[in-house]
């Protein structure tokens, strides 16, 4: 239920409206489009368990919650750093792949959202924390590659002349947003 | 920035049209969408930015000299970070029902890229007040985007302008929704490209 809703009916892109900026900035070409999901599903679900664990037991015990904020930005900012330097050591290939996208992940409010998201549901558990954060990221991949298909088309169709690039691309969004909403029958 | 030194008053008006955060540099989109989807919303979304964006483009500013240049990422996230919090805690204060309608998008102001975009590219090169005014420019130029494309959902959407109904019965509930955001603001900058070509090239 929770993979469900999270990949389709509150779609985090179309839906929710967090990580437009990745969202419109990469989804020029299909390819550039899964490599920010791969490196956005990683991230994401590295930080989402971390940043629960923290909240459960660092923030709350200590009665802190106002540094949410701040503590949540400065972990994901080191797990961006850390993954990417794992990364280069372990699998090169992958590295080279994800690269460039790693760096760009820090200021995608995705990643934060998603952590604010679940630590603010108090009924989930760890492992619900988990698969949310997953199916998110899902969510997430699934918006891309079909956005990053849609351009890729549109470059060959005929555009008004003051539609031309951004405004045509938003306006598909918001057509492709509507498709979305078709699923929340759904569950 | 540019070689040859900008006036003041360019540094502080550009930020509305010609260098528009949201209809031409496309950044900080999330909030963009996420919370116009009322005039007043997409207001006090914009006036939170405008507060966060000159401080932090302030203290980066003065603080330019003595941060490494290797960490200064980390080190301008957590100066924006400090005042999303103290924000964050103001308009749960003063304003709770405003607080409630942004809800998750005030934190989110911290990974906003036009803030983080501005102490990078402005604030850590230039002077102090030279910083605080193109915090302001932009942070307004942001507001004026905000409660346009506010001001154009609600009008559709809920057939009012700053809550007053001027008509009865339902609106078109997409413009609302999600999908009307990303529709209403792709129509707003084509009709802005149009109508600022000249004043921009």
């Amino acid at each position: 239920m929770i993979i469900i809703s999270a990949i389709f009916v509150n779609n985090i892109v179309l839906a929710k409206f967090l990580g437009v900026c990745p969202f419109m900035g990469v989804s020029t070409r299909l390819s550039t489009s899964v490599g920010m999901t791969g490196a956005v599903t990683f991230v994401m679900v590295i930080a989402t368990t971390v940043t629960y664990l923290i909240q459960n037991y660092i923030l709350v015990p200590y009665g802190i919650e106002f540094m949410q904020t701040i503590t949540f930005i400065l972990v994901i900012a080191f797990l961006v750093q850390l993954v990417e330097i794992v990364l280069k050591k372990v699998s090169p290939p992958l590295y080279q792949a994800l690269g460039i996208f790693l760096p760009l992940i820090t200021t995608n409010c995705a990643v934060l959202g998603v952590a604010i998201l679940v630590v603010q549901n108090k009924d989930f558990g760890l492992i619900e924390a988990v698969v949310f954060s997953a199916a998110n990221a899902v969510g997430f991949g699934i918006a891309l590659a079909t956005f990053a298909g849609l351009r890729e088309q549109m470059e060959l169709s005929d555009v008004p002349e003051g539609m031309k690039g951004i405004p045509i691309a938003f306006v598909t969004a918001g057509l492709l947003a509507l498709a979305f909403m078709g699923f929340s029958g759904v569950a | 920035m540019s070689k040859t030194k900008t006036s003041k008053k360019t540094i502080f008006t550009r930020g509305f049209i010609k260098e528009n955060a949201v209809f031409v540099m496309l950044l900080g989109l999330c909030p963009v969408l996420g919370t116009t989807s009322s005039a007043i919303n997409g207001m006090g979304m914009g006036i939170a930015t405008l507060f966060v964006l000159v401080l932090s483009n302030m203290v980066v500013s003065l603080a330019k000299g003595f941060i490494p240049d290797k960490v200064r990422i980390p080190a301008f996230i957590v100066i924006i970070a400090s005042f999303v919090t103290i924000i964050q805690l103001l308009m749960q204060a003063y304003t709770p029902a405003l607080y409630e309608a942004l809800g998750i998008f005030i934190p989110l102001i911290v990974v906003n890229c036009l803030i983080l975009g501005r102490a990078e590219a402005f604030a850590s090169k230039n002077s102090f007040l030279d910083s605080l005014l193109d915090g302001l420019g932009m942070g307004l130029g942001f507001t004026i985007a905000l409660t346009i494309l506010g001001a154009f959902r609600e009008i559709l959407g809920s057939n009012s302008i700053f809550g007053f109904r001027f008509l009865e019965g339902d609106g078109m509930l997409v413009f609302v929704l999600a999908p009307g955001g990303f529709i209403g603001l792709g129509y707003i900058i084509s009709v802005f490209n149009r109508y600022t070509k000249k004043i921009r090239s």
